[in-house]
C-alpha cells in the first residue's frame, strides 16, 4: 500500500471524524498519521479479513486519544467499511473516542489512560518470545506519556527479558495537555533515557516514511525505541504546534480551510 | 493459606503449560517447590506492580493464565486502574493474588494493612473476588479462578490458619455453613471466619447457639443461600477483616436489598479508620473490635 496515500486518507479521515463528532485531539492525531500509515501500510503483518490469525504483529496505540488515526488506518486497510468512521463518538457507537477493542476488528487492546499500553505490549511480547512465536509488538506511545511511571517499569521489564520483538515507537510531537514537555515535565532527551535502561534506539524524522520504515529493523537481544521527532497538528497550517489543537475540533471557516490544504496535498 | 495457594497453583501448572505465576518480587521460601518444577511458568517482575498488572494483561491476550503475587494494597490498590482497564475490562484471564488479607501484617504498619482491597476490587466489573476462609478454601479458590478464564481477585491469609473443611467444599461459590444454630447467623469472610466460630464457642458456654458461615466468594454473592439463610435467621452478622466501608458487610446488605429481605443486619469491622499502632494481628483485631470476644459482646448485646 502507498503509505503517502495512507497518510493523507488519515489526516481527511481525521479532519472529517473530529468535525463532525466534535471531538478533540486532531492535533495529536495529525502527528502520528505518518507513523501510523507507515506500519500499517508497509510494516504491519496484518490479515483484515482475518483479524485474529495468530501470525498477525500486534500492534498497541498507548496514547489512545489518537484512535482516529488507527480507525482510519484500518477502515482503509479493510478491516471494516470505511462508512463505519462516520459513527465515531456517536451515541450507541463502537468507536469511542479514545481507541476501544470491543467490536473494532483488528484493535488489540483499549486504551486513553496513558501508561498502560507498553506494558501490556510488552507482556504480549514476553508471550510471544516464551511460545517461540513469529509476530512482532508494535506500540505507539506519546513523549508527554512518558511521564507515567509504568512506562518506565515496562522499560526495565522490557529490556531484563531482552524482548527484542517489541518495538516501540515514540511520537514526539513536543506538546502535551497545557504547554510544551519542556515547561511542564521534561521527559527529553528519551532516546538517552531508554538506551541507559538497555534498548535499542534510533531517532528519526517522525514524518519521513522512508526514516520511519527503515527506524523499525528488529535488533537481536534488545527492544527497540523509535524517537520519532514529529510535529503537533502536521499537515494543516495553522494546526502546527498550536496546544488549542488538542482540545479544538475543525469547524466553519477552519474546517473549510483544513480540507482545501489536504486537497493541495493529495498525492 | 499461601502454601495452600501455591501447592494448587502447582498442581495446575504442572498439568496446563498455559498456567503462568507472576510474583512482584515477593515469595521468598514459597515459591521455590514451583520455580524447580516449572521454571519456564515462573516470572519475577520485580517491584512494578502496576507494570506487572498490565504486563500479565498482555500475557493473557496471547492465551495465557496469569497468576498476579503480591502481598497486601500492592497488587489491589496501587494497581487498580490496570485491574480495571487491561484486566476487568478486557475480561482477561488473570487473577489478582494479595497475601496478608487484613491486619496478617500487622506490625509491619499501617501501610501492609490490606482493610479496603475488597471495596475497591468488588467495584470492578467482570471480577469475580474471592476472599476465602482457610487453606481448605484457598486451594477450592485458586482452582476455581483457574477455571474460570477471566478476572479474579484472591485475597489470602498469611499462614497458620486452621482448615475450617476436612474436605474441599463442593463448591466455593456457595456460602459454606460451618455450624448450625439458632436466630442469629453469622456471615465471615477471610480468615476472621476463625474469629466468628470461637465466638460462637463463647457464646454456647453461655447458652447461645448461633449458626456461622464462611463467604469464600465475596463476588458474586450467593443469594440463593442467603436468601435462605434470612429467612431461616431472625438476625444477620457479618464478620470481616476489612473496612466497614463498602465491604463485605455491604455487599451483604446490597444482597438482602436486592432480595427484598428486610432482615436486621449488624456488621462487625474495620469502624472506618486506619490502625495507627504496631501490634500483632490478633492484638489489632482486638484494639478495632473485631476478634472472637468482641464478636461475642456485640452478639450477646443484640440478645439483650
Amino acid at each position: 500500500m502507498d503509505t503517502k496515500d495512507l497518510a493523507w486518507r488519515i489526516r481527511r479521515h481525521a479532519v472529517e471524524m473530529t468535525h463532525r463528532a466534535n471531538s478533540s485531539h486532531i492535533g495529536a492525531v495529525l502527528s502520528v498519521a505518518d507513523i501510523v500509515a507507515v506500519l500499517y501500510g508497509c510494516v504491519l503483518q496484518v490479515f483484515p479479513d482475518d483479524p485474529q490469525n495468530a501470525l498477525r504483529d500486534r500492534f498497541v496505540l498507548s496514547k489512545g486519544h489518537a484512535g482516529v488515526a488507527v480507525y482510519a488506518a484500518l477502515a482503509e486497510c479493510g478491516f471494516f467499511p470505511p462508512a463505519l468512521l462516520d459513527s465515531y463518538c456517536a451515541d450507541g457507537s463502537d468507536l469511542s473516542g479514545h481507541v476501544s477493542h470491543k467490536k473494532v476488528p483488528g484493535v488489540e487492546l483499549t486504551t486513553g489512560s496513558l501508561g498502560h499500553g507498553l506494558p501490556v505490549a510488552a507482556g504480549m511480547a514476553l508471550a510471544g518470545q516464551l511460545n517461540g512465536a513469529p509476530y512482532r509488538v508494535f506500540a505507539v506511545l506519546g513523549d508527554g506519556e512518558c511521564q507515567e511511571g509504568a512506562v518506565w517499569e515496562a522499560a526495565l521489564l522490557a529490556a531484563q527479558h531482552k524482548l527484542d520483538n517489541l518495538c516501540v515507537l515514540i511520537d514526539c510531537n513536543r506538546l502535551q495537555g497545557l504547554g510544551f514537555c519542556s515547561e511542564v515535565l521534561q521527559v527529553a532527551p528519551l532516546g538517552e533515557k531508554f538506551e541507559r535502561f538497555g534498548w535499542a534506539v534510533r531517532e528519526i524524522d517522525g514524518h519521513d516514511h522512508e526514516q520511519i520504515a527503515a527506524a523499525t529493523a528488529p535488533t537481536p537481544g534488545r527492544p527497540l525505541c523509535i524517537v520519532a521527532n514529529t510535529v503537533k497538528g502536521k499537515g494543516i497550517s495553522f494546526m502546527e504546534n498550536q496546544l488549542a489543537w488538542h482540545y479544538r475540533s475543525p469547524q466553519g471557516e477552519d474546517y473549510d480551510q483544513a480540507l482545501r490544504e489536504l486537497e493541495a496535498q493529495q498525492p | 493459606m499461601r502454601k495452600a495457594f501455591v501447592d494448587t497453583l502447582l498442581d495446575l501448572a504442572a498439568a496446563d503449560p498455559a498456567v503462568m505465576l507472576v510474583s512482584g518480587d515477593l515469595g521468598f521460601g514459597v515459591f521455590e517447590p514451583y520455580i524447580t518444577r516449572c521454571p519456564g511458568q515462573f516470572l519475577n517482575a520485580g517491584l512494578t506492580e502496576q507494570a506487572m498488572t498490565s504486563l500479565a494483561a498482555g500475557l493473557a491476550l496471547e492465551g495465557r493464565r496469569v497468576f498476579t503475587y503480591s502481598i497486601g494494597n500492592f497488587p489491589s490498590l496501587r494497581a487498580l486502574e490496570q485491574l480495571r482497564n487491561d484486566v476487568a475490562y478486557h475480561q482477561l484471564s488473570v487473577t489478582a493474588v494479595s497475601v496478608g488479607a487484613g491486619f496478617a501484617y500487622g506490625s509491619a504498619g499501617v501501610t501492609h494493612h490490606a482493610t479496603e482491597d475488597l471495596t475497591a476490587v468488588r467495584a470492578l466489573p467482570n471480577v469475580t473476588v474471592f476472599s476465602p476462609g482457610c487453606p481448605v478454601e484457598a486451594s477450592a479458590a485458586t482452582r476455581a479462578a483457574y477455571a474460570l478464564g477471566g478476572p479474579a481477585y484472591l485475597r489470602l491469609g498469611k499462614g497458620g490458619e486452621p482448615p475450617l473443611h476436612d474436605r474441599l467444599p463442593a463448591d466455593i461459590f456457595h456460602i459454606q455453613p460451618l455450624r448450625e444454630g439458632q436466630d442469629i447467623c453469622v456471615l465471615a469472610t477471610g480468615a476472621i471466619a476463625e474469629q466468628a466460630l470461637a465466638a460462637a464457642d463463647l457464646l454456647a458456654l453461655q447458652g447461645v447457639s448461633v449458626s456461622v458461615c464462611s463467604v469464600p466468594t465475596v463476588k458474586p454473592l450467593d443469594a440463593k443461600t442467603l436468601s435462605c439463610l434470612a429467612k431461616g435467621h431472625r438476625h444477620i452478622v457479618t464478620v470481616e477483616e476489612h473496612n466497614l466501608s463498602g465491604g463485605f458487610g455491604s455487599a451483604v446488605l446490597e444482597a438482602l436489598s436486592d432480595l427484598n429481605q428486610t432482615i436486621p443486619v449488624t456488621r462487625i469491622g474495620i469502624p472506618d479508620c486506619y490502625a495507627d499502632v504496631a501490634g500483632s494481628q490478633q492484638y489489632l483485631r482486638q484494639r478495632y473490635g473485631i476478634d472472637a470476644e468482641a464478636i461475642a459482646a456485640r452478639i450477646q448485646s443484640l440478645l439483650s
